[in-house]
């Protein structure tokens, strides 16, 4: 069954109990971020640290309104890239983007996108793949703030 | 369980008008007349439909979606399905007279000029208006921004277009219930022009609050914008009413009839707004076209919106002038096969009646609101009764986001709207997030109903944690 393929076990568990859900201080940057087509969104602070003089990811705090996919795929991304250099989370984040946009024919790399890969599903559906990208998207964006030191978003706000 | 057949006036056939033996409509042919244009929307007799029949025109009811399922198509509000009919006339259009209307010399541009002015007069006649007062453009939304930037263009416009000029200490109206198309537009205006953009409240229900009419409705309003039928809560306002206070204060009311043209009959002579916008391919006609009515009076002074070709008495380099209406508004090679499609669409909408689409409707939204509104975890976004209020059914699952719902319910076959559906203030207003919606039109069946609702029951169970242990699947029975 198809649906069963895209709401794999490990994404409705994600749902259900979403990983390092929460808005916390101190942070870097705090992004906004919206699905215009279904109005799900998404506030997002990433909180950087120094890995032997590369920028790594100490902390990525969020609180999101939105489906089971955005959720699921924002908590999965969080335990994935926390405690990694930027450059390893922007790696998975291509990875993860070209997955999305497969559309059921990719191969993904397992190695790179761990739990990730459990959304394979989801690029079958394009009208889902935004939702799967919402925390990815604010991900990256929170984090270029962070690293040009702009901090607090203030374009996409309520 | 009530309403499973229709049960007032006399069964008719199910489609006169251009008719289901489908020999095409010959454009520029003769138009058959309306009969009932003068009376008001509800005198004319509800017929029970066929919908057996009526489903046979539809090629597209006929297709296997996902799973192998039928499709049960539940998204009318967004776009509706189309019956050959209407497919034939555009075709018809395309391999016989095909040419640029309102140009050249030769027989087919002679043939396609006539097909394109008998499309006007055919809408004309479907909501009790004027040809002349019928504009043609690329869809409601189109209408309405016709209307807005007309509005801002009047300042530079000359005397004859200064009543719509609007700046500074000037307001324009809205509700909070408006489709985007009916309220970026307004917001834009303003933005312009300096007026000042209010709007109605809803109630908890989600019907228009008009209690602050009498403050609203002031002497600095020059424009009343509102919808006639919420494609979230169904709910139809009273915009004769609106209309009424507006007019009293020398305003411009602006209806928005994406919502409301395609499900009953509607005769702007009655309804009391000044505009009346709508689109083609919510009834059953193409994409690619939508009307503006306008009383004649006003489009005669509005200044255009979309400016070139067909639109122009002369040119010369130093300055323009412009055409009478309809024609100052329709710059450019008018659409002309799509406005065909769009008269068969009234001839097969008048062939059932609007009153029995009226009917069908009305009787397919209680059984929703019955069978939908009565699973625990479900909320109804909208008012709970029938009473002035259209065929658009949202809801809330408690727990389950609208995008998984209409995931397990397209799993199923199903089609739905899912998100805010263009209406971002209104789920603001009603404190919801997003929303699942279901429409309904003249192709529905009651079992398609009850289909919705145990496909709705299927996304609780699947969502609940017990997946694995019932299987998705349509019920025996179900269309």
């Amino acid at each position: 069954m198809q649906l069963e393929s895209m709401y794999q076990e490990i994404i409705l568990d994600h749902y259900r109990r979403p990983h390092h859900a929460g808005l916390r201080e101190p942070y870097d940057a705090q992004v906004h971020h919206v699905n215009p087509t279904c109005g799900d969104e998404v506030t997002l602070r990433v909180t950087l640290k120094d890995a032997g003089g590369e920028p790594a990811i100490a902390d990525i705090s969020y609180e999101a309104l939105g489906c089971s996919i955005s959720q699921a795929s924002t908590s999965v991304m969080t335990d994935m890239i926390i405690g990694k250099t930027v450059s390893e989370g922007m790696q998975a984040s291509a990875e993860f983007l070209r997955l999305m946009q497969s559309r059921g024919e990719g191969e993904p790399d397992e190695d790179l996108l761990g739990d990730a890969v459990a959304f394979e599903g989801v690029s079958r559906y394009p009208a889902r793949i935004k939702c799967a990208l919402l925390g990815w998207m604010a991900w990256k964006d929170a984090t270029a703030r962070a690293l040009d030191g702009l901090g607090q978003d203030q374009s996409s706000g309520e | 369980m009530t309403n499973k057949v229709i049960s007032h006036g006399a069964a008719k056939p199910h489609a006169g008008g251009s008719g289901p033996s489908g020999s095409g409509v010959s454009p520029g042919g003769g138009v058959p007349p309306r009969a009932d244009t003068s009376l008001p929307s509800r005198a004319a007799a509800a017929a029970v439909l066929d919908i057996e029949a009526i489903r046979a025109d539809f090629p597209i009811l006929g297709r296997e979606v996902r799973g192998g399922n039928p499709l049960i198509y539940l998204d009318s509000g967004a776009t509706a399905q189309k019956p050959r009919q209407v497919l034939e006339a555009e075709r018809d259009f395309y391999t016989t007279h095909n040419a640029a209307a309102h140009r050249g010399a030769h027989l087919l541009g002679e043939e396609a000029t006539d097909a394109y002015e008998a499309a006007r007069t055919r809408v004309a006649a479907f909501i009790g208006a004027e040809p002349a007062e019928i504009v043609f453009t690329k869809s409601a939304t189109e209408a309405i921004n016709l209307v807005a930037y007309a509005m801002s263009n009047a300042a530079t416009s000359g005397k004859e277009a200064a009543r719509f000029a609007v700046g500074p200490g000037d307001e324009i109206l809205v509700t909070e219930m408006e489709h985007h198309a009916n309220l970026v537009p307004w917001q834009q205006l303003c933005e312009r022009t300096g007026a000042t953009l209010r709007w109605f409240g809803v109630t908890p229900q989600g019907r228009l609050d008009t209690s602050a009419i009498g403050e609203l409705i002031n002497t600095r309003t020059r424009l009343v914008a509102v919808t006639g039928q919420s494609n979230v809560t169904g709910d139809v306002p009273d915009i004769g009413q609106i209309a009424a206070t507006a007019h009293a204060v020398g305003a411009l009311v602006v209806a928005d009839g994406a919502q409301a043209v395609p499900h009953r009959a509607v005769d702007v002579r009655a309804l009391g707004a000044d505009f009346l916008a709508f689109s083609a391919h919510k009834m059953l006609g193409p994409s690619g076209v939508g009307v503006l009515w306008g009383r004649r009076e006003l489009l005669e002074a509005m200044p255009p919106f979309i400016t070139g070709g067909s639109m122009i008495e002369v040119v010369r380099m130093e300055g323009s002038t412009f055409l009478p209406p309809p024609e100052r508004f329709e710059a450019g090679v008018p659409a002309a096969a799509q406005a065909v499609g769009l008269a068969a669409a009234c001839d097969y909408l008048d062939g059932l009646g609007m009153a029995s689409v009226e009917a069908h409707e009305h009787a397919l939204t209680g059984h929703a609101l019955e069978v939908v509104g009565g699973i625990d975890g479900v909320r109804i976004i909208g008012p709970l009764s029938t009473e002035h209020r259209g065929g658009a059914v949202s809801f809330v699952v408690d727990g389950i986001h609208p995008h998984d719902v209409g995931q397990v319910l397209d799993e199923l076959g199903i089609a739905v709207r899912t998100g805010h559906h263009c209406a971002w203030p209104l789920h603001r207003a009603l404190g919801v997030q997003a929303s699942t919606r279901a429409t309904f039109y003249v192709y529905n069946t009651h079992e398609e109903v009850d289909a919705l609702a145990d496909g709705i029951r299927q996304a609780q169970q699947f969502f609940d944690g017990t997946r694995g242990v019932v299987p998705l699947g349509r019920q025996s029975g179900a269309a």
